[in-house]
């Protein structure tokens, strides 16, 4: 059963009404990731035992009519830990990991009944936006096998574009959800950094990592935040902040709400098409009573090569402790210590991880911190300036999630400053920890184009409020790519 | 030519709480490798660390105790380099932001008082241990990994291997009063990094400083400190130079070792650490932590003069340690006189602790015990003879009242039974009476040796006297 | 601070030595190039005037976020050591250390 037309509340009653058991449900779930994981490879563990047993528990504990999520499958990025299921960062380093604890999310899904179906391919510890530098193979766009799914969550993105599964989660440090869930025509939000505990996510860039939610519409989307959110004491930089229903403002109208649309965002480097394509989309916003107007961000252009050094900085630290002393890979054939550290990490990482593992040891390396880490800390400040300038007078901020439409597989992969680029209109979300959602928009030349809805700090319910207004006025999130119905 | 010494320590310090500086996992020894460890010990991928309370405070505690200023915004930072016991290859710890900095201790040497000051002093976690085994493997336990660690940098201003040592003395006497660590050398809850350098006198420049390494005890820092400072002086006076090194000291033949001449300096890549919010402190909260602060020694030796009529020099000797001085307090708790406790733990309790080579905590003797000793000399229920066999018996952890009763060792001080037992030998002894009519006091003792062997030493010496007099006097 | 960019494969090299990774001369050769582009794209940032402005190192709204001082035993040893390379009697094995300079 494709979860192209039916929305998460809407299974759940199928669920209640017993048209289906969880076991069918999760059953029918595994068999058509299976039949399409040739073609896409969008998973790297599919976890069919454990899952089917899972849903055998609940189909004889019975569905509880309050919790929507009850026997729901969902896939989850393969670098969030999962206790007893293989856990890779799609890394050669980690190809072989089995956690022996639950990331906190995780902890949150299974406390309501929630099935991982299975883990999904990502660019190797994150570090990438086409799924191509995983160490398990490329990920393919289900609009056009040829053309990346984006990434780094590019698994994630794609098995839900494909009909495949009705939710998913990803990790978003310069993109990483927004960027993909553009690139196949689905909905992906980047919480508010402190939104969602970090524990047990796989650190990249522990100042830009948030996990976050993707799915087919915004209403699920709410929905699944709904049950992740909140302070986690293993994570003292999740926010004590209450959290509110996600999805109380979805409904109402946007009469009078007040946009920017910055326009550094619809500058050089940005594809026009992609640039009609938003326009399009300020008509629409516009009609429904909204008040978009240009602004600027002036600072956002160096986004990019600030996010470049604090999140290799970060990541170079971060991933000191694969070492192939403790856990993981460790190179055959060592006879010194020396050999330890160095066999097995450059044969454990590859080419992708090594350049920000450079980078960022380089940026903190004596005599370059002031330069380079402390210098893009503080074009930091001025980039998170710029946008509390303007959220002093706007709800929101619009723009492009991308450049560009997914690109061809292999086409950028050796050439990284071109790639970097791709994250332009991201990135300064992350370095400001805004939350940001992107959305069906439009298509350009038969691929799907995203919207991309910036909010205040902790304000993701106006961002849902204009994210299922722009929805319910478009089409856009009804059409998907030709899959055959299994 | 004549030279000044410069000595720089650098102490750490392990701070007694019940779980890790950034895990849950209890701060414990001597258990079997690993059993204390958890994911967050381990660097495993994904955990994120979880900064104690407890720690933070013990931090504030000996800023405190070591005069120095608390930083009112802190932040943690990591320090990067590999090494098997660093599981996360980065070592969480204070590079930017101490807890407290300008801090100041007063030491002694040769009756010469001088303030000596501290640069600063940070929290940070403490790695696993190898252990090197000649098969070729290295064994890693990371039981040790993330106990908290307290390190205390002191300033340039210390100017001899005895200034070394009393700031030794004095820093682990503060630390040990404010009850955050154990501070001991031989268990490495105190470990200490030295640094020596020698320059002419006259000349602005600093030497060049050689590092001294893991040395066990505050007598090998002297000694090693006093070899390095004539071996400096001897390169110098042959018109040498001193390398950077790193120098171990060796305890057999009393030299300091070369272990490696250290090459430009290391690339630790420090950074703010992401993973943890920053931490504010308020007045308020440092007067919280001052409230649940014990009593400093210089606090503690003004009241026992003051208050408990102890002598100066008591006082000083009594709050040497943090042991002997909650001993003391808790005997007078007891109801035990104060000036005659202190004599007693000065006196027969000190000398028994030098015989046993042991610590107080490590014997029987209980603070109740030896109150309940003193009360019944204080009341002459037992003579100080007596009480001599009741501390032994009490070293044994016997309860000495009940002992002293059990033993029939009371003291007799009831006239109705001591005069006829007087009155009996000094008509047995008609010449001795002759002999005090004419004056020779020696009869009174002779006398009164008399009437102790009749009581098997037990009888009162001073009723005895008062009795005899008046019965001698009477004849 | 200038912009002048002359990256060298020694520096490369000596950068790797931190990182613990190691490069054949045709991938030092490739690395070296791209994080020279990369570091020209980064050394834009030197167009930016940051006189005077505070460096961002964290966007959490928290602060004092502590964990109080109670003691939980994982009870986690067997499952941490299985999971190790190489064990022996409860310890993790390694080559021998020969450089013994680190210490905490």
């Amino acid at each position: 059963m494709k979860f192209f037309d039916i929305s998460v509340s809407e299974l759940h009653q199928k669920l209640v009404d017993k048209e289906l058991t969880v076991t069918e449900l999760v059953s029918q779930t595994l068999d058509q990731i299976e039949a399409d994981q040739k073609v896409l490879n969008d998973f790297i563990t599919i976890n069919r035992t454990d899952a089917l047993s899972k849903a055998k528990e609940i189909d004889e504990k019975g569905i509880d009519p309050d919790n929507i999520w009850a026997g729901i499958p969902i896939a989850v990025k393969d670098n969030i830990i999962t206790k007893g299921l293989k856990t890779t960062a799609a890394s050669k380093m980690l190809g072989n990991f089995t956690p022996i604890y639950d990331a906190t999310v995780v902890e949150r899904l299974q406390a309501h009944d929630v099935i991982i179906i299975g883990k999904t391919n990502m660019d190797e510890f994150a570090m990438g936006g086409s799924t191509e530098t995983s160490f398990f193979g490329d990920t393919h766009n289900p609009w056009d096998h040829t053309k990346v799914p984006g990434g780094s969550s590019g698994g994630s993105a794609t098995t839900v574009s494909a009909g495949n599964s009705i939710a998913a989660l990803g990790s978003d440090t310069g993109g990483s959800i927004r960027q993909p869930a553009s690139y196949t025509g689905i909905v992906g939000v980047k919480p508010t950094y402190g939104r969602i505990s970090r524990y047990g996510l796989i650190a990249f860039g522990s100042s830009l990592d948030q996990i976050g939610p993707m799915t087919r519409s915004v209403e699920d989307n709410a929905a699944l935040l709904n049950i992740i959110a909140g302070l986690d004491e293993r994570d003292l930089t999740s926010s004590d902040k209450e959290v509110p229903d996600f999805a109380s403002k979805i409904g109402k109208d946007i009469k009078g709400m007040k946009i920017g649309l910055p326009k550094e965002y619809l500058g050089e480097g940005i594809d026009e098409a992609v640039k009609a394509v938003i326009q399009e989309a300020v008509q629409v916003l516009t009609d429904l009573g909204a008040v978009v107007e240009e602004i600027s961000l002036p600072r956002s252009n160096y986004g990019v090569a600030a996010y470049y050094i604090i999140g290799s900085s970060e990541a170079s630290s971060n991933l000191q402790r694969f070492d192939g002393i403790r856990y993981g890979y460790r190179a055959d054939d060592v006879k010194s210590l020396e050999d330890v550290y160095v066999k097995t990490r450059s044969e454990g990482f590859g080419d992708e991880v090594k350049r920000r593992i450079m980078l960022g040891t380089y940026s903190l390396s004596a005599g370059s911190y002031d330069a380079y880490f402390k210098k893009a800390a503080q074009v930091r400040t001025l980039i998170i300036n710029d946008f509390n300038q303007v959220f002093e007078n706007y709800d929101l901020i619009i723009g492009p999630t991308a450049p560009t439409p997914a690109y061809a597989i292999g086409a950028e992969v050796d050439d990284p400053t071109t790639m970097y680029m791709n994250d332009i209109l991201t990135i300064p979300v992350n370095l400001a920890g805004l939350p940001a959602m992107s959305l069906p928009a439009g298509f350009v030349d038969g691929m799907p184009v995203g919207l991309q809805i910036i909010a205040k700090p902790f304000d993701e319910e106006t961002m849902y409020q204009a994210g299922a207004a722009f929805e319910k006025a478009t089409d856009f999130h009804q059409k998907h790519p030709e899959m055959e119905d299994k | 030519m004549n030279f000044k010494t410069t000595i720089g320590l650098e102490v750490h310090i392990e701070l007694k709480t019940n779980s890790k500086i950034f895990s849950p996992s209890p701060v414990e020894f001597g258990d079997q490798p690993n059993a204390n460890t958890n994911v967050i010990d381990w660097g495993y991928p994904g955990v994120l660390p979880q900064t104690n309370k407890g720690v933070v405070e013990a931090g504030m505690m000996a800023a405190k105790a070591l005069h120095a200023n608390i930083t009112k915004t802190q932040h943690f930072d990591r320090k990067n380099y590999f090494y098997p016991d660093n599981p996360k290859a980065y070592q969480v710890t204070q590079a930017d932001t101490p807890i407290g900095t300008d801090g100041w201790i007063e030491i002694e040497v040769e009756g010469k008082k001088k303030k000596v000051g501290i640069a600063e002093m940070h929290i940070e976690e403490d790695a696993g241990k190898n252990t090197h085994n000649p098969n070729g493997y290295s064994y890693v336990d990371l039981n040790r990994q993330g106990t908290p660690l307290i390190e205390i940098v002191s300033k340039p201003d210390i100017e001899s291997p005895d200034e070394a040592y009393a700031y030794l003395e004095a820093l682990r006497q503060r630390i040990q009063f404010t009850g955050i660590s154990d501070v001991k050398m031989e268990e490495g809850s105190m470990r200490v990094d030295v640094n020596i350098s020698i320059r002419p006198i006259g000349s602005e420049q600093y030497g060049t400083k050689a590092e001294l390494k893991n040395i066990n005890s505050f007598n090998f820092v002297r000694k090693g400190l006093a070899f390095e400072e004539k071996r400096q002086q001897k390169i110098l006076l042959a018109g040498g130079e001193v390398r950077p090194e790193t120098r171990r000291y060796d305890e057999a033949s009393g030299e300091t070792i070369l272990m490696r001449v250290k090459e430009g300096a290391d690339d630790y890549r420090y950074f703010p650490e992401p993973d943890l919010p920053s931490i504010t402190i308020s007045d308020e909260w440092i007067k919280d932590v001052e409230a649940k602060m014990p009593e400093m020694p210089g606090k503690r030796r003004a009241r026992y003069v003051n208050e408990l009529g102890v002598t100066d020099y008591d006082a000083m000797v009594l709050t040497q340690t943090k042991e002997m001085s909650d001993f003391f307090e808790a005997a007078i708790n007891y109801g035990a006189d104060a000036k005659l406790t202190a004599n007693y733990l000065m006196g027969d309790v000190n000398a028994y602790l030098n015989d046993q080579k042991m610590d107080l905590q490590d014997t029987k003797i209980t603070p109740e015990n030896l109150a309940n000793m003193v009360k019944m000399i204080s009341d002459e229920t037992i003579s100080s003879k007596i009480a001599k066999k009741v501390f032994k018996a009490i070293t044994q952890g016997e309860e000495p009242t009940a002992w002293v009763k059990a033993k029939g060792l009371v003291q007799l001080s009831d006239p109705a039974v001591l005069t006829p037992i007087i009155v009996k030998t000094v008509d047995d002894n008609e010449q001795s009476v002759a002999d005090f009519k004419n004056g020779k006091d020696r009869a009174v003792g002779f006398l009164v040796g008399q009437i102790m062997k009749q009581t098997k030493g037990q009888a009162n010496p001073k009723v005895v006297n008062q009795i005899l007099m008046k019965e001698l006097n009477s004849r | 601070m200038t912009t002048e960019n002359n990256i060298t494969k020694a520096d490369v090299a000596h950068v790797a030595s931190l990182a613990k990774l190691k490069f054949n001369d045709n991938e030092l050769e490739k690395f070296t190039g791209q994080i020279e582009d990369i570091i020209d794209m980064v050394n834009t940032l030197n167009e930016v005037d940051t006189d005077n402005v505070k460096p961002t190192f964290n966007v959490t709204d928290q602060f004092n976020r502590m964990r109080e001082d109670v003691a939980v035993r994982s009870g986690d040893k067997e499952a941490l050591l299985a999971n190790a390379p190489d064990t022996e009697n409860g310890f993790i094995r390694v080559p021998a250390i020969l450089d013994e300079s680190e210490e905490a």
